[in-house]
């Protein structure tokens, strides 16, 4: 990639800090939605334990 | 297609398809995004008033045009479930406000640096400026409001009202730019008439809201099996589903 590109014209300073919040948002959106989401499988499997009288 | 319809209110069928449909859309999404981003940074011309100022525009834009998508979204699931007492659609209102509200951030953020350099401040109590942070204000008080009741059926109902009647800010937010002056630029891509902006800019931009669209439905897939998997613990599909 050539210096140009990178200086993006000189507005660098706020091209790449915008991509990068836009990168962190995505990101952080997928990564908590699978958190959220083994949790929540963890909790179900908890409650179906505890409602058979399995140890778990 | 009624049956169809009629199965979108069966936790167990929506938790199924959620599942199914997230690897195909978060596929799509990645060669939407990847085409987008090198489109948008390396082929796209300059803008010849800001330069390359206006590639903040393929991140800025599909934001803020999610952050109205999402909150509708929102708000109709809203309606379904209060309306025909439906529970999935409070899961899909659930579901919807925390990515609405990232993504409403997100377009505050972005917008916010491109402002900068274009109109000299991060920040102007502009019209459609403060309608979109009253839109990001919306989407915490649904999400505080549900979870301020200890009975979570009161919190959905209560969450659901506040996320209806604040729809409203939905058009004030997009026709802002037309009712009030304002230092933001009109509508672009999504108004009457052809866009204003030549084919080399608008494919990628059209690219990055596909990919950012998708992204956001494969989160919502995601998110509302959790809600379902929460709301239904004692049913008996979850314990098939969560041996799956």
């Amino acid at each position: 990639m050539s210096g140009d590109f990178w200086s993006m014209g000189g507005y660098a300073g706020y091209v790449w800090p915008c991509y990068a919040f836009a990168a962190a948002v995505l990101g952080w959106n997928l990564w908590s939605a699978r958190r959220s989401l083994a949790a929540a499988r963890v909790r179900a499997g908890r409650a179906l334990a505890m409602a058979s009288g399995e140890p778990r | 297609m009624w049956t169809w319809f009629y199965k979108l209110a069966s936790p167990p069928y929506v938790y199924g398809v959620a599942a199914a449909f997230v690897p195909w859309l978060l596929g799509v999404a990645a060669v939407a995004l990847g085409y987008g981003l090198v489109a948008g940074l390396a082929i796209a011309p300059p803008d010849y008033q800001q330069g390359d100022a206006f590639r903040m525009m393929y991140v800025h834009v599909p934001s803020a045009l999610l952050s109205l998508t999402v909150y509708t979204v929102m708000a109709a699931a809203s309606a379904v479930a209060l309306i025909w007492r439906i529970k999935v659609g409070h899961a899909v209102a659930a579901a919807s406000a925390p990515i609405g509200a990232s993504f409403t951030l997100a377009a505050l953020v972005t917008g916010s640096l491109w402002g900068r350099p274009m109109w000299g401040t991060y920040w102007a109590w502009d019209p459609r400026l403060t309608s979109e942070l009253i839109l990001l204000f919306l989407y915490v008080g649904v999400m505080s409001l549900r979870s301020a009741f200890e009975d979570p059926a009161r919190g959905d109902r209560a969450a659901a009202l506040l996320a209806i009647v604040g729809v409203v800010n939905v058009p004030i937010v997009h026709f802002s730019v037309v009712w009030w002056n304002s230092l933001h630029q009109g509508a672009t891509v999504v108004k009457l008439g052809a866009p204003s902006m030549p084919g080399s800019m608008l494919w990628p931009l059209l690219a990055m809201w596909i990919g950012f669209m998708l992204v956001y439905g494969a989160v919502l897939c995601l998110r509302l099996q959790g809600e379902l998997l929460n709301r239904e613990r004692q049913a008996v599909w979850v314990r098939e589903a969560i041996k799956s």
